[in-house]
């Protein structure tokens, strides 16, 4: 790839927090917001008792999802991922 | 038998479940759209440029199998057979991934090739990659078909759509994804894919658990079920060995031996070691020591997915009336299809227990698992379409954005294709014996090829192609003279039905393999030692099979000791069960 300009002084630019791209963001957001999602249910909904044999589902998958996306998030957050700007190429790409 | 337009959904969903399910879809096709702006060439396009870290592709590499195919198909096993289904796991999986990570990866990742059919050209020539290239492009069309199928039936069944109507919206969701972001938007989706099943199975199972009063519940009521009409008695309901209702094999010893021979040696080993879809997965990783632990990684939650997926059919055989009467040996109408199946056993377990809310969620962890079955059969296809068909023997020396193009246009072709072998599927009941039929036409002998031309440096180019035709017309011989593999096809010479004659055409295929290999080589001259490093185990050198740093890494980042505890839990698993 460019290997032109590139010096100490666009060192910085090299490399980037892979951020909301990051899989773990992604996971935790969609798991998380559907924890949200399940937690309302479970507080405000209709628990149908009936169909689950007691216990309130939607609250409890609610709660435990919530829990697993801030994880992922946390996650992301703590340890975060630094991918290059050019991944580099090996021969892969020229291959008979 | 529901008009074909049919109005009458089997899940009623509200709003709430509407707006998870479009939640998903949003994140599903945004994935697509951002991993467009990051893919700059082919390499990125057909291998994720090789960056990937190895939990990442080693959940991609369970969720790619973990398709609708698996979910319906195992759930529907769990239902119809019991605790053996576990089989397809624990013996069928789990060593064979091990083997490919601890054995064949070095060999994949270190030679460079872009797919698995390369290997075989760079090992073989022509003849044998041709063959092989060709066979696995078709069935990656017509798996990728069923799983359409699935998915096109779990629309109707949840939003009552026409069958037709439903397939081309899946179609195109599928199509839009894997065109805009390639392997890389393939990949992220499994990895995401994986936690939303595992959020809408999970809270399903126990929910069911808690209904039936617990295992030792679940375990009186499949008894006092048992020996009803079709259902097997319940010592082999409960009880993975040996299996007999399974196989359909009369002896204990021969069950067990199918099992192990046919299933878990030449089926799972061809299809675990050499299917693309699997191998792409890890050679999308960014060094040989992750490649290696792709397969390895993803054994561990490959472990745990029967409690997922076999458990809850088990479940609905007891709790939801319509699979308990199916199972009595009653024709009950109703189900995705008009008649139900036990392909329907999981949907309607999700309508009898959850809520509305997780009953959106299991639905977008059905429909995720359909997609992602179909993405990575399609971006495989796509993968060995453009390299191993199109740019080696019509179109060659072009630049890489040519073959870019070829690559999304296939993608475009392997979808209409999909369509009509969505058609096709609809007319196998079972859904896993037809797929068993496949692997045992196509992988089965595929893996003799690859495991006797890794080990052998004397087998020939000849021997390569001769001993894979050769083996996949024993498996077709073999369902041919069986009972009911084929369906009508099949002449019954022979007594063998199910998935027992599965393995044993897939075991015809894999000796026959082996023989006409050796015997044709013996004939024929071995290529020069010095085209076969990296190729073949004996004039490779050791140090190109591993990766340098990983001796410094800790335990459980190392191939070897993880790989080690994966067999450790098989085994143990195999002993409770």
């Amino acid at each position: 790839m460019s290997e032109n300009s590139t010096s100490q002084t666009s060192a910085p630019g090299r490399k980037h927090q892979a951020g909301a791209l990051d899989i773990r963001n992604i996971i935790g957001g969609l798991i998380g917001a559907y924890g949200v999602i399940l937690t309302l249910m479970g507080l405000f909904g209709d628990p149908e008792t009936e169909k689950t044999g007691g216990p309130n589902a939607n609250l409890w998958a609610g709660i435990v999802m919530l829990v697993v996306g801030v994880a992922f998030i946390a996650w992301a957050l703590l340890r975060p991922v630094l991918v290059p700007e050019h991944t580099d190429k090996d021969d892969v790409a020229k291959a008979p | 038998m529901t008009s074909p337009l049919a109005s009458d959904t089997i899940i009623s969903a509200h709003a709430v479940d509407y707006l998870i399910i479009g939640l998903y879809f949003a994140v599903v096709l945004g994935i697509g759209v951002i991993a467009r702006r990051q893919v700059s060439d082919s390499v990125d396009f057909f291998l994720s440029g090789r960056s990937l870290p190895a939990w990442v592709t080693g959940l991609a590499f369970i969720s790619a199998n973990l398709g609708a195919v698996e979910i319906m198909g195992m759930s529907a096993n769990g239902a119809q057979f019991g605790l053996p289904a576990v089989h397809y796991f624990w013996i069928g999986a789990i060593p064979a991934m091990l083997f490919l990570g601890v054995v064949m990866m070095p060999f994949y990742y270190g030679s460079k090739v872009r797919s698995v059919p390369e290997f075989m050209f760079r090992r073989f020539g022509t003849g044998a990659h041709l063959v092989n290239s060709i066979s696995f492009a078709v069935a990656q069309l017509l798996i990728a078909g069923i799983n359409l199928y699935l998915l096109g039936t779990i629309i109707r069944a949840l939003l009552g759509w026409n069958l037709t109507v439903a397939l081309l919206v899946a179609a195109a969701i599928v199509l839009s994804y894997i065109t805009l972001g390639g392997l890389s938007a393939a990949i992220y989706n499994e990895v995401l894919q994986f936690f939303v099943i595992v959020a809408a199975l999970l809270p399903l199972t126990l929910i069911g658990l808690h209904q039936v009063g617990g295992w030792g519940g679940l375990k009186d009521k499949i008894t006092e079920n048992a020996g009803v009409g079709a259902a097997p008695p319940a010592a082999d309901q409960l009880n993975s060995w040996p299996g007999t209702a399974l196989t359909g094999f009369d002896s204990d010893l021969l069950s067990v031996i199918g099992i192990v021979f046919g299933l878990g040696f030449v089926l799972s080993f061809g299809y675990w070691t050499t299917n693309f879809v699997e191998v792409q997965r890890a050679m999308a990783t960014d060094s040989i020591s992750s490649a290696r632990k792709t397969p390895i990684i993803g054994a561990f939650p490959k472990i745990l997915v029967p409690f997922i997926t076999i458990l809850p059919g088990m479940i609905a055989a007891v709790l939801v009336t319509e699979i308990a009467d199916t199972k009595a040996g009653e024709t009950v109408s109703g189900g995705a299809g008009g008649t139900v199946q036990y392909n329907d056993s999981l949907i309607l377990l999700m309508r009898d227990l959850l809520p509305n809310g997780l009953l959106g969620v299991a639905i977008a962890g059905l429909l995720a698992a359909f997609m992602a079955g179909m993405a990575a059969n399609i971006s495989a296809f796509n993968t060995v379409w453009s390299y191993d068909l199109w740019q080696r023997y019509v179109v060659k020396d072009r630049d890489d954005s040519y073959y870019l193009k070829v690559g999304r246009l296939a993608t475009v072709g392997a979808t209409v294709v999909a369509i009509f072998t969505a058609q096709l599927a609809s007319n196998f009941s079972n859904i896993m014996d037809y797929l068993q039929t496949l692997f045992g036409f196509f992988n089965a002998p595929l893996f003799a090829t690859f495991i006797l031309g890794m080990f052998w440096k004397r087998m020939t180019a000849t021997a390569g192609w001769t001993g894979l035709v050769s083996g996949t017309l024993a498996a077709v011989f073999v369902a041919f003279i069986s009972t009911d593999v084929l369906g009508s096809l099949s002449q019954g010479w022979i007594s063998l039905s199910g998935q027992g004659a599965s393995f044993v055409a897939a075991g015809a295929a894999f000796v026959v393999d082996i023989v006409v290999s050796i015997v044709v080589s013996l004939a024929t001259k071995p290529k020069p030692p010095e085209e076969l490093r990296g190729l073949v185990y004996s004039e490779t050198p050791r140090e190109d099979l591993v990766d340098a740093n990983e001796a410094s890494y800790p335990w459980y980042r190392r191939t070897m000791p993880l790989a080690g505890v994966a067999l450790a839990m098989v085994i143990v698993l195999n002993f409770v069960f």
